[in-house]
This record gives structure tokens, C-alpha cells and sequence, in this order.
């Protein structure tokens, strides 16, 4: 089998030196594909879902779960599919899914990637129970999700409000210490039921789920069958250290990027007010067609309209390496996310300038969504060509950033609130924001940063260009 | 959907969209945007719950008459009766 790749420790934000691996999503001799999520990775700052780059077979696991190493460092090797060995076999006919999928005897169940595998395993869904409802019939992770709601064998009678929140509450968070390796590599057939709770205390007080009778559905092991056998009746209070661990951790590397930043780059600031009255009524209009679910945020204007800024006024999208500029095409559009704890997260949309205001809402949704919750992937996690920050939900009047290292720039949006405005000679009152550009004096100048906040205040009247 | 219904709903998705809130200890009074520090995010979610849950929709026009616990409860009660 010919080598295609090795997975390392990726770089999963500009303040990252070392990850520690904390879970891996697969086992030596299981096929992947460019863009599954195969490893959670512990960074500073969050839990990451790392991406493989190559389609392949693993086959070594070179760091245990647990182990810390240093960006680079080699974390699994993937080797050629076995399925390319006989070539007169395959012929034209393309080959539908993964022809190396271990055993060919099981039953010709859709392919599943690791995460959907993984998902399963966590919220303890029974695979060969699911309807698919993907392309093919294959299984997604909301399938899982529907299926760990509702389980088929006890229908809940109705969507009684309050379940809404036993439920959330009860499914796994995604950076859960008390997940251990133990459970990994099981497969379906002979793993133990038990519910996620249950495995979480179990793993906790160090308990083998497989010497705990299940007194749930199915012999499910419950988190009152594991509470019984530790002989304890009350739940452990939740680990306090790992948490403030983690807090500070934050805080650690938020102080080392920030601090860089600060020692590195002579910032500049130029900022403008602007009327934001028109594309408010222009959200207005927009909005009035849609489900709530899918109306569009007043920030999103704003990032939409940075993105034209930046593809209009090149000299401030991209990264400053070498004692030079490097020009970025795309914008990568970082978007700063406080995280309930406190903590700042900087995930990143991928060519945003691909995307309409609708679009960028779906992704910002999404992104905001799981920065909270630490399901973020490592693609994400690469550094943007531009940064927005917005205290746009009111609490300051501007915002004067710090421009995240190697970038050149980053553009920070004040409240929104309406305030006295000068129109054709008359005192009005308007809804308006600052927005401020804090830009590195080595990449550009003040004038470049006044064009830029020309050409955003000029966007903003445009969002239905994309 | 009587006031006792609305309320449970209202507290629900609370707690569903923001779990860093303690909703039982939440003025019914108090602004949800403003006091009880929903992002504009965190508030969208709620509407949109509250929305699916009553099976109609809430237009942005009414988004102030679901503000506060008590503004919330007493417009799901008016408009599920």
C-alpha cells in the first residue's frame, strides 16, 4: 500500500503552538475521505472536529488520546485504498461509496462517515434501526439526532415544551472529559447500552459500564443503574478544576495573540458614522418574507458589506509574513464569537465573498452556534484574511480592535442606536453605527483605511450584490 | 395555550436557547434584549422557537411584545386563543 498521507497536528488558529489529541473519530483499517472529521483536538481555547485531507485507509493512530504535541507533529498515517490494487476488476464502472469499507459481508448499509459513526455512538442510537434520509439513503447526523430524541420503541406522546430542555440537557456536551478512549473503537454490535450520562459518570469515577446491570429499555444502563453500583446517591459535583483550567487557558491565549499583536503591529485607527436607516428598511423588507428562523441579522449586512470592502480595497485583506504583504483573493472573513463562558472565539467563513446576505447568515447561524457549544472543525479554525468584531447588540459606542496576527486588519462595529443626524441641512434623528477600522501601519496607510470605510459605507446600500 | 402553558413555553426556550440564564429567577419584567443579556442571536432563536411551537408566525413588528417574560406570556396566551 503506497503512503498518501500523514494527518498532523494542525495549526488551528495563530495562537496555537501544541494540541492535545482527545479523541480519536476512527480506528487503524478504517476508510476516510477528504473532509471527514477523524480527531477532536484540545486547543487553548476550544475543542476542535479536525478534517483528514486525503482519501485513504488509516492505518496507524501514532498519539494517544491524552497526549499533547506540538503543531506538525505526525498524528496518523493514511495509506492507499486497497480497492485500487485491481484495476481490471473496477473497469469503468465508478465505484459507488467506499469499495474499502472493511467486511463486504455486512449487510450493504449506506456508508457512514466517522462523524455520523460517532455521533451514533455518543447520543447510543442504534445504526441498523435508522432510515436515512441523505442522498442514497445514508444516514446524517440529524437522523441520529431525531432517532436519540425519540426513541422508536417509546414514542414521547407530544412535543411537550419542557422536554425541549431535558432533552438538550441530557445529550453529550462535545468537549466532555468523562469520553474516554475506552469507548472509541467499539462497534455497534459490542458496545454497551447505556445512556450518555451514564457513560460520562461511569467514566468519571473510573466504573466498567460492562459490570453495571442496565435497568433501562433494551438493558440500557442508566445513570441511576452506574450511581447504584459506585453504591452513591448523588451525582458527583462536575470536575470545577478541569473547567477553570480551561478558562484560563483561554485567557492564556487570548494574552499571547493580543499581546503579539500589541508588540508587533503599529495599528492606526480611522473610523466613520453611518446612517444605517436605509439598510435597516431594506432588512425590513427582506425579512418580512421569511420564517423567523431564516431572517436575517442587522450585523450580517455588515459583514456582508466588509467583504465588498475588502475585495474592492485589497491592500487590507490577506496577511503580513516576512517583513511583507501577502495579498489574500478570497476573503476569509474571521468573525469574533464571545463564548458563554466568557471567552472569545475567532472562527472563520471560507470565501465569503461567495456568499449573499442570506447565505452569510445561514453560516454566521451555524458558526455562532457551534463556537458555543465547541463543535467548531479545523478548517474554521485557519486564520482569516480580515477580521469583524461587533458590539452591535449595544454596550459601546465604537470599538477600536486589535488586529488578530498576521493579519492587517480588523473592523469593529458600536451599537446600533438611533442618534441625532445632519441630512440636507436638517437635524434628524437616524439609526446609526460607528464602525472602525484598526489597520497595521507596515501594510498600509490612513488613506487606504478611509477608502475602505468608503467602499463599506457605499456596500451597505447594496446588500443584494454578492 | 392558557398563561400556565405560555409561561412553561416561554421558560423553556429559555433555557434552550441561552443556558447560562436562571430562568426561574428571571423578572418577568425585564427586558430579555436588554436586561437579561440575549444577543441579538440568542433572540432570534427564541423567536423562532416561540414561533414553531404556536404554529404561526411572529413578525419582526411584534418582536417587542415578546421582550420580557410577562409581555411573552400574555401575547402567546392572546394569540393561541
Amino acid at each position: 500500500m503506497r503512503r498518501v498521507g500523514v494527518f498532523q497536528m494542525p495549526s488551528l488558529g495563530a495562537d496555537m503552538d501544541s494540541g492535545k489529541v482527545l479523541e480519536w473519530l476512527v480506528s487503524p483499517g478504517d476508510t476516510v475521505h477528504r473532509g471527514d472529521v477523524i480527531a477532536v483536538v484540545d486547543t487553548a481555547k476550544a475543542a476542535i472536529e479536525v478534517e483528514v485531507f486525503h482519501d485513504g485507509v488509516v492505518t496507524a493512530l501514532l498519539v494517544e488520546p491524552g497526549e499533547s504535541v506540538a503543531v506538525g507533529t505526525p498524528l496518523a498515517t493514511i495509506d492507499e485504498q486497497p480497492a485500487h490494487r485491481a484495476p481490471a476488476e473496477t473497469g469503468d464502472t465508478a465505484e459507488p461509496g467506499p469499495a474499502g469499507e472493511a467486511s463486504s459481508d455486512r449487510e450493504p448499509v449506506p456508508p457512514l462517515s466517522p462523524p455520523v459513526r460517532h455521533l451514533a455512538h455518543q447520543l447510543d442510537v442504534d445504526l441498523s434501526t435508522l432510515q436515512g434520509t441523505g442522498p442514497d439513503g445514508a444516514i446524517t447526523r440529524e437522523d441520529i439526532r431525531s432517532a436519540a430524541r425519540v426513541p422508536p420503541e417509546q414514542p414521547l406522546p407530544s412535543q411537550s415544551p419542557p422536554s425541549m430542555s431535558t432533552t438538550k440537557s441530557e445529550e453529550p456536551l462535545p468537549v466532555d472529559a468523562g469520553r474516554g478512549p475506552a469507548t472509541r473503537a467499539e462497534t455497534p454490535a459490542d458496545r454497551i447500552r447505556a445512556t450518555p450520562r451514564a457513560r460520562r459518570v461511569a467514566a468519571e469515577q473510573g466504573l466498567d459500564l460492562s459490570a453495571v446491570d442496565g435497568s433501562g429499555p433494551h438493558g440500557a444502563v442508566t445513570e441511576a443503574d452506574v450511581m447504584g453500583a459506585i453504591g452513591e446517591d448523588r451525582t458527583p459535583p462536575p470536575a470545577e478544576g478541569h473547567h477553570v483550567d480551561h478558562k484560563q487557558a483561554m485567557r492564556a491565549a487570548i494574552a499571547s495573540l493580543m499581546g503579539r499583536s500589541a508588540r508587533e503591529i503599529p495599528h492606526y485607527y480611522v473610523s466613520q458614522t453611518i446612517d444605517f436607516a436605509q439598510p435597516l428598511q431594506w432588512l425590513r423588507r427582506h425579512n418580512a418574507e421569511l420564517k423567523p428562523r431564516q431572517r436575517v441579522l442587522p450585523v450580517v449586512l455588515l459583514l456582508h458589506a466588509t467583504v465588498r470592502a475588502a475585495l474592492q480595497v485589497p491592500d487590507l485583506n490577506g496577511h503580513w509574513v516576512d517583513d511583507g504583504f501577502a495579498g489574500s483573493e478570497a476573503v476569509h472573513l474571521g468573525v469574533a464569537v464571545a463564548t458563554r463562558t466568557g471567552g472569545l472565539i475567532t472562527p472563520t467563513i471560507r470565501d465569503a465573498q461567495e456568499h449573499d446576505v442570506d447565505s452569510l447568515m445561514e453560516h454566521l447561524r451555524d458558526l455562532v452556534k457551534r463556537a458555543r457549544v465547541g463543535t467548531l472543525k479545523a478548517h474554521e479554525m485557519q486564520p482569516g484574511s480580515i477580521t469583524t468584531t461587533s458590539l452591535a447588540d449595544g454596550g459601546a459606542d465604537t470599538l477600536h480592535g486589535v488586529i488578530y496576527p498576521p493579519q492587517v486588519a480588523l473592523v469593529g462595529f458600536g451599537a446600533i442606536a438611533e442618534r441625532p443626524w445632519a441630512d440636507q441641512g436638517m437635524l434628524t434623528v437616524r439609526p446609526t453605527l460607528t464602525v472602525t477600522l484598526a489597520a497595521d501601519h507596515r501594510a498600509s496607510d490612513g488613506r487606504t483605511g478611509a477608502a475602505f470605510l468608503t467602499a463599506l459605507s457605499q456596500a451597505l446600500t447594496q446588500p443584494e450584490e454578492s | 395555550m392558557n398563561h400556565t402553558q405560555a409561561r412553561t413555553l416561554v421558560l423553556a426556550t429559555l433555557a434552550d436557547v441561552a443556558p447560562e440564564i436562571d430562568v426561574e429567577d428571571l423578572d418577568p419584567g425585564v427586558s430579555l434584549r436588554d436586561g437579561a443579556d440575549l444577543d441579538s442571536m440568542d433572540f432570534l432563536d427564541y423567536v423562532s422557537t416561540l414561533s414553531e411551537a404556536i404554529g404561526s408566525d411572529i413578525p419582526e413588528d411584534d418582536y417587542g411584545q415578546v421582550d420580557t417574560v410577562g409581555a411573552a406570556v400574555a401575547y402567546l396566551a392572546s394569540r393561541t386563543a
